[in-house]
């Protein structure tokens, strides 16, 4: 992908803190990670593992207190977002990165019609008429594949299956033609066959209309689907970063490996129980001196006690933009 | 909804017999007779007669069924024919107090603009004060500004009118003399000086009453808003770019609005009955006080009317507040 030219979004050592009552929990602990234009970026692991409050964190979408965004950098077009003021930051946001959520079925307000909420941030960030605004949120319910859009865009949100909600979710997100556009598990919440709908269309907006995307999930088999590159987190950190194919063909880090275990077979005789990782992803209520994964990993060793890995090149190239991993361990090892 | 609202108001007409029938009983059972206001002096045989001619010898199922008869039908008629000169009632007899011997339906529409202007003053002050507050409060939760709302509420809320209002006629009126112990009825507003004297008058009423609402106002209003600022669609509105003011005033209070116009709606009938303790203590001649008089002098059709007009109020208000929040909530259509 576009190596060389500038990435879209560039994010450097991102540290997110929640002060609660029990003292702090460290949601997001140094996470870096780059966007280029046109990208699919899959981001993957169980939930708790800090996804989605290393998006929120992003562009402010955190209520603070209870969270502090302690450290980092998020460059956007070249402008630090966690040095914006928040007057500044809700202009980006609408704007220039989108957001689609996990549950349709309570994202939308449910006492003003969809057409209401398209055309709110027509209004507010692209200075469009009331009535040029309409006639687009037409346009964006026709894009994102409802029906009927003309009259459907008076309705309700009630009025509509989860499906379409989380079209029009689409719609809204996509309105000002954003530069990146960030789904948060958009596909949980659906049917096995409403997700695959949801899939399509997005791959088809993206070809469309050639905006980044993050696409978070804690499925891998999705992300098989639709990512250029993928990071998988664990306890607030990226563990593991490769493109599509390296992740899958030649995955280090034994979370991914283990994850990469989850995923059903499809093909070939049915292989009994469907695998899972036993145990618990941790809450961290400090800043991570060992590895967060020791305890439920079988190559945990003292070292992993000792000292938090840090992400180091599989393939030579510079970090976060090869294949990198954050283990001690490394499978060689194993096979030597 | 109009299906809706008709089958309610159906619905309503048993439940309204219903409680007629039951207000018409008890009050029965209560001791007192439409002679007791009448001096010992007068002969046996006059008395009876007296009574007989209110009617009042009659089986108590007789006396319902002629009260109810009035109050449906010759009433309405009567009011009919005050406002466009027909003459549907002719000279049938109307529900007549026992105690001014004057039709029972004369004396409320006398006190009922005192009780309004008061009163219903007093309610709207409340709401005024309650929605801002309570938005506020929710917005800058656990803030001073919170904590002295919530304060300030637990004291409404907890203090009855009748001691509040002591105190502040204690403070204002005898201390520092600012306003009158007494509210005058006969004041009528003619020109600036009048006005005053007028607004003088209805402020400590107002001022007692309306702390009173806020009170439970404010606190319903802050806790909806805090249920609605953390729901998914708040996030949403967030990522859209939408500035705070929008956020808030729009998408949290259009929302948060819905439970508190139902409460609010079915505050209203409490304006009339609530202000019973209020208009006593400040000499409102309003229908409050039309009641504890009636009731003092076992003036019972008085006494029935008016429970029975609050308890028509009670089912009419609730029907409205149904409405209106089919109306504020899209996702509720009674069809
Ligand atoms: N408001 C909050 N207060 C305290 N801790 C929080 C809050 N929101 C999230 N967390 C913690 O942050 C961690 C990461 O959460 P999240 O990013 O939602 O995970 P996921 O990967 O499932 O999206 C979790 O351990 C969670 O407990
Ligand atoms: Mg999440």
């Amino acid at each position: 992908m576009a190596d060389g030219a500038a990435p879209v979004l560039d994010v450097r050592g991102l540290t997110t803190v929640f002060h609660t009552r029990q003292g702090e929990i460290h949601a997001v602990n140094s996470v870096s990670f780059t966007l280029s234009k046109g990208e699919v970026l899959g981001v993957v692991g169980e939930s708790g593992s800090g996804k989605s409050v290393t998006m929120m964190s992003l562009v402010g979408l955190l209520p603070s207190p209870p969270a502090e965004i302690r450290e980092g950098e998020v460059l956007l077009g070249g402008q630090d977002l966690l040095r914006a003021s928040p007057a500044e930051l809700s202009s980006v946001r609408g704007a220039k990165v989108g957001f689609v959520f996990q549950d349709p079925m309570t994202s939308l307000n449910p006492v003003f019609t969809v057409e209401n909420q398209i055309i709110e941030p027509l209004i507010r960030h692209m200075a469009m008429s009331a009535a040029d605004a309409k006639a687009r949120a037409v346009e964006l319910l026709d894009l994102v594949g409802i029906p009927d859009a003309a009259r459907r865009v008076k309705d309700y949100p009630h009025q509509f299956s989860g499906g379409m909600r989380q079209r029009v979710m689409i719609a809204i997100a996509l309105a000002c033609d954003p530069d990146v556009l960030i789904a948060d598990e958009p596909t949980t919440a659906l049917d096995v066959t409403i997700q695959a709908q949801i899939l399509e269309l997005m791959t088809q907006l993206r070809e469309k209309l050639g905006m980044a995307i993050i696409w978070i999930t804690h499925d891998l088999g999705v992300i098989a689907g639709i990512a250029d590159r993928v990071m998988v987190m664990y306890g607030g950190q990226v563990v593991e970063h490769a493109p599509v194919r390296a992740l899958f063909h030649n995955s280090q880090h034994p979370y991914t490996r283990a994850l990469l275990r989850t995923i059903p077979k499809i093909t070939g005789a049915r292989e009994g129980r469907l695998s899972v990782i036993e145990g618990q992803p941790p809450i961290m209520t400090s800043v991570p001196r060992a590895c967060p994964f020791r305890a439920r990993c079988a190559h945990a060793h003292a070292r992993c006690e000792a000292e938090n890995p840090a992400r180091r090149a599989v393939d030579g190239k510079p970090l976060g933009q090869g294949h990198d991993v954050a283990c001690h361990w490394t499978p060689e090892a194993e096979n030597a | 909804m109009l299906t809706f609202t008709l089958r309610r108001l159906l619905l309503a007409i048993p439940t309204l017999l219903f409680i007629s029938l039951i207000i018409f009983l008890l009050v029965d059972l209560a001791p007192g007779s439409p002679m007791s206001e009448i001096p010992l002096t007068v002969p046996p045989e006059v008395r009876q007669k007296m009574i007989a001619a209110l009617g009042a010898d009659q089986p108590v199922f007789v006396r319902y069924i002629l009260w109810l008869r009035q109050f449906f039908w010759v009433e309405p008629a009567y009011l009919l024919d005050g406002w466009f000169g027909t003459d549907l009632a002719g000279d049938q007899q109307r529900i007549l107090s026992w105690q001014s011997r004057s039709p029972v339906f004369t004396v409320i529409g006398q006190r009922i603009p005192q009780t309004l202007t008061v009163i219903g003053t007093a309610y709207l002050v409340g709401i005024l004060i309650a929605v801002p507050i309570g938005i506020y409060s929710a917005y800058r939760q656990y803030s001073l500004f919170d904590q002295l709302g919530t304060f300030v509420a637990m004291i409404g809320f907890s203090v009855p009118t009748f001691f509040t209002g002591t105190l502040f006629i204690i403070i204002f009126a005898v201390w520092l003399g600012w306003f009158p112990t007494k509210y005058d009825t006969t004041l009528e507003v003619t020109d600036w000086a009048s006005f005053i004297r007028q607004m003088q008058q209805m402020a400590m009423p107002v001022m007692v009453l309306g702390l009173a609402n806020a009170a439970a106002i404010s606190r319903y209003m802050r806790s909806s808003m805090l249920e609605n600022m953390g729901q998914d669609y708040v996030r949403t509105a967030r990522a859209k770019g939408m500035t705070e003011r929008t956020v808030v005033l729009k998408h949290v209070l259009r929302n948060s609005m819905i439970p508190v116009v139902t409460v609010i709606a079915l505050g209203i009938p409490s304006i009339f009955g609530g202000a019973i303790i209020t208009e006593n203590l400040f000499g409102v001649n309003g229908i409050g006080a039309a009641l504890i008089g009636a009731i003092h002098a076992s003036d019972l059709p008085m006494v029935q009317t008016l429970a029975f007009i609050f308890a028509v109020l009670i089912v009419g208000f609730n029907l409205i507040a149904d409405i209106l929040y089919g109306f504020l909530d899209p996702r509720i259509r009674y069809d």
